[in-house]
């Protein structure tokens, strides 16, 4: 029994390691900005889970003492990671996007980032 | 009645507060139980004049079935961008801009839904529009805009709507 739950756990790590893996991966190998900044959500949401539900299971199956704290860092990181990643893309559109690159914003016509603007604002160095 | 409202203005987040200080203690005891609960009383009591119209959830089950989808999401994502990040060139790949018009008028729904889309590998919620009607969401690889469109509407927003509206 021990064995098996030690494979179960030796399992989740080796998940968490890889996923961790491709997502620092990804922040070499792609190229733009908006591109990099999908990689770290693998790493916050599968990475991280594994090493929590790997603890999770170390905690209650081996050491035979039920330890939930680790619910909270999903919970803080579910809470944290997607407001750091909305101001990393608004700062990218505030730089570097112009209204024309954008998709239509329908009936409001300008995305909030750049409604706050003039188009000239955005500095010609950054206009690709 | 009218008394409880006044002290318990945010039940649901009494509770919440009270469980997590108890998971932060890690030890389920009288003791955490009992100044968890104070925090729970003290915090929304606090907080209540800075978040007037908070919306009431309809659909309890509905929550539950969310988490699973997004749960489930996040896995499936999760190799399929895995995939695309070790086997595909750049050069085949397909970032895409994508324009979501939203149903949504909750705020906190919508932050809900920006937040989902960013936690779900794949994509990245990066703008609203001027007055909150349209999501700006970044794929990754997306040769088909459209789909990832209908598919955000259907698994997320659908299901949200009925939560909070």
């Amino acid at each position: 029994m021990q064995l098996l739950f030690e494979i179960l756990i030796s399992f989740f790590l080796i998940v968490s390691g890889i996923f961790g893996f491709v997502g620092s991966f990804g922040m070499i190998k792609l190229k733009d900005p908006m591109s990099r900044l999908h990689a770290p959500t693998k790493a916050t949401t599968l990475g991280v889970g594994g090493v929590l539900l790997a603890s999770i299971f170390h905690s209650g199956l081996i050491e035979g003492q039920l330890s939930l704290h680790e619910l909270l860092i999903t919970l803080f990181l579910f809470l944290t990671a997607p407001i750091t990643a909305l101001f990393i893309a608004k700062w990218h559109i505030h730089r570097h996007e112009k209204p024309v690159d954008l998709p239509d914003a329908g009936e409001d016509e300008l995305w909030a980032t750049h409604a706050v603007e003039q188009v000239e604002d955005v500095p010609e160095h950054s206009a690709k | 009645m009218k008394l409880l409202r006044r002290i318990f203005p945010h039940p649901h987040l009494t509770f919440l507060l009270t469980l997590v200080w108890i998971l932060l203690a890690n030890k389920p005891s009288l003791n955490s139980l009992v100044f968890g609960l104070i925090l729970g009383i003290i915090i929304p009591f606090i907080t209540q004049p800075y978040w007037p119209d908070r919306p009431k959830l309809r659909n309890w089950p509905m929550v539950v079935e969310y988490m699973l989808v997004v749960l489930w999401d996040i896995v499936i994502a999760n190799i399929t961008v895995a995939r695309i990040i070790l086997f595909k060139r750049n050069a085949d790949r397909q970032p895409n801009w994508v324009s979501i018009p939203l149903e949504l008028r909750t705020p906190e729904a919508i932050t809900v839904l920006a937040g989902t889309i960013t936690m779900t590998p794949g994509t990245v919620s990066c703008d609203l529009s001027a007055q909150g009607h349209n999501l700006l969401v970044h794929c990754l690889d997306s040769p088909d805009p459209n789909a990832v469109r209908d598919q955000i509407k259907q698994r997320y927003e659908r299901r949200l709507k009925e939560i909070f509206e």
